[in-house]
């Protein structure tokens, strides 16, 4: 671990307290008849309002670990997980979850989908269903709204799958390789979609991803998890990139490469030791 | 390879063409001074079809029909309830589900039918002991099929649920009761065939009216034409509410990809 980056996990200096502070977070695993897998070491992350902080590592590192810790879905093993300076306990109910596989309810229609989010907090039917209506809007939606979700395409499974989280205006939104399984193409325009309706009211973003573009494409601020067991954050990088930004065309800026070359400098060798194993001595390269 | 609608249908019927006038040939026309289906055994086409309409034509047949339809019927709904509330019970409180699961797959391997006397000793000869016969077997189907729909909710379903912030009770309707039902449809065609089966296996062992009534005193008089009208009848009752539960089916899973792609 290079001793600028340690120094720059620590939180800014703000009055408020984070929106989310992890601290000295360890995740492990019980499986019967082998030793405990630690999964993450002890590690630190702070994610002030308004910031969106991208994790990038290699496969099986234990980003996702970290964010369902965040959202209250996984207990860690150790050390403390705050939202807004309180510790979590349970769920996290100022989070949005936006998960990597599909996760509407495949017997609700597109706009019942989005519109079930409010209408569990007690809102009326018809009320929650012209907001649900608006927000397919926003995402670009608006004459899908009585489909099904085997009869949208993956991208637009997405779409709807964001209205849903946003509808509900949570302050803290988390994110786990949200759009992995889409085509590059998609995966860029789902970006800048959501760069746009998050540049609305800017809310604290924990977004976790293996493609390092994509990460320095979207965030402030990107880290770096060291290859697992035992993960931890090893680097941290603000991206000085002007906003508000278009997430395919952002690629050709200068300084998106310069960002790219350094970060990728130190995650190659990360990659590298994961697939260490059955793959000697390969060069990871970009 | 897809063979032209009209030239299906051609075919299709051919085959009925085929066997029916096997049949007729068969009975009629003796070949080296022997019937190959003697009339006493396989009767004839054309009395058959007599009789079925004669069964229609008096109006005798109302009756057995209305019985079997009932008795299908309320075997259907007793059990497929008895399946819902025992499998979501079940599904959700494991502890229950381990204590009860070596009873239940004992009274599963049980062959309905030797309970069809213990039921006609206990709710007498009228429609009850058969309701009770399609119960045990369609409580069964609809019992599993609820258990491991509640069982098998995708995992990410659930958490994004739970994430939105609902409840037990919102889960259960939004999530687990919704899983459930698909699954349980699933098995709607199963369900109704053995509700079916049940009510006619029961009417055969002992009763006064219904269709499985009609064709046991049919075979006790060894009038042969009398349960091959039988069979027709049932065969073609049994075609009605497939055709039904199709449609209920094709509109309640309209959701699901499978259903989608049938209505193309």
């Amino acid at each position: 671990m290079n001793a600028a980056a340690a120094a720059s996990i620590a939180p800014a200096s703000h009055d408020a307290p984070p929106a989310v502070a992890l601290d000295d977070i360890a995740i492990s695993f019980a499986v019967k008849g082998r030793p405990v897998f630690k999964a993450v070491a002890p590690t630190s992350l702070h994610v002030s309002e308004g910031e969106f902080v991208a994790i990038v590592g290699p496969t099986g590192c234990g980003k996702s670990t970290l964010l369902n810790a965040t959202a209250g879905l996984l207990a860690p093993a150790g050390g403390t997980v705050s939202i807004f300076g309180e510790p979590l306990v349970g769920l996290n109910a100022r989070a949005g979850y936006l998960f990597q596989q599909d996760a509407l309810m495949p017997w609700k229609t597109a706009l019942d989908n989005v519109a079930i989010a409010l209408e569990i907090g007690g809102m009326g039917r018809s009320q929650a269903h012209a907001q649900a209506q608006d927000w397919l809007k926003r995402v670009g939606l608006a004459r899908f709204t009585e489909r099904y979700p085997h009869e949208l395409s993956g991208g637009q499974r997405k779409r709807v799958a964001l209205a849903q989280m946003l509808i509900r205006q949570p302050k803290i939104l988390l994110m786990d390789e949200p759009f992995g399984p889409l085509d590059a193409q998609t995966r860029q325009i789902m970006g800048t979609l959501l760069l746009r309706l998050w540049a609305q009211d800017r809310k604290a973003v924990l977004f976790v991803t293996h493609d390092l573009e994509e990460a320095i494409a979207l965030s402030d601020r990107v880290v770096i998890m060291s290859a697992g067991p035992e993960a931890r954050i090893i680097g941290d990088y603000p991206i000085d990139l002007a906003r508000p930004r278009d997430a395919a065309e952002i690629r050709l800026d200068p300084r998106f490469h310069e960002l790219h070359r350094m970060i990728w400098n130190q995650l190659k060798t990360e990659v590298a030791k994961t697939y260490g194993d059955d793959m000697d001595g390969v060069e990871a390269s970009s | 390879m897809k063979l032209h609608p009209a030239k299906l249908l051609f075919l299709q019927i051919l085959v009925a063409v085929a066997v029916l006038a096997i049949w007729q040939v068969g009975a009629t026309v003796p070949i080296g001074g022997d019937y190959l289906l003697p009339e006493f055994f396989f009767s004839k086409p054309g009395d058959v079809l007599s009789r079925v309409v004669e069964l229609f034509v008096t109006g005798t047949i109302w009756k057995h029909l209305w019985i079997t339809l009932t008795e299908t019927v309320l075997a259907f709904v007793i059990g497929s309830v008895g399946g819902v509330v025992i499998g979501f019970w079940f599904a959700r409180k494991p502890v229950v589900a381990a204590v009860f699961d070596p009873y239940v797959k004992m009274v599963n391997a049980l062959p309905r039918v030797v309970l069809a006397p213990i039921f006609m000793l206990w709710l007498g000869l009228g429609i009850w002991s058969k309701v009770a016969l399609g119960v045990t077997l369609v409580f069964f189907i609809v019992f599993f099929n609820v258990y491991q729909g509640v069982k098998e909710v995708s995992p990410v379903v659930l958490a994004n649920a739970r994430m939105m912030g609902m409840n037990e009770r919102q889960l259960f309707r939004n999530v687990y009761w919704p899983s459930a039902m698909s699954w349980m449809f699933s098995s709607l065609h199963t369900a109704v065939g053995f509700a079916l089966v049940g009510a006619v296996v029961g009417e055969y062992l002992g009763s006064s009216a219904g269709l499985g009534y009609l064709i046991h005193q049919a075979e006790g008089v060894f009038d042969v034409t009398g349960v091959f009208a039988g069979m027709f009848i049932l065969a073609a009752f049994v075609l009605v509410i497939d055709w039904f539960v199709t449609r209920v089916e094709n509109r309640l899973l309209v959701w699901r990809p499978q259903a989608a792609s049938e209505q193309n």
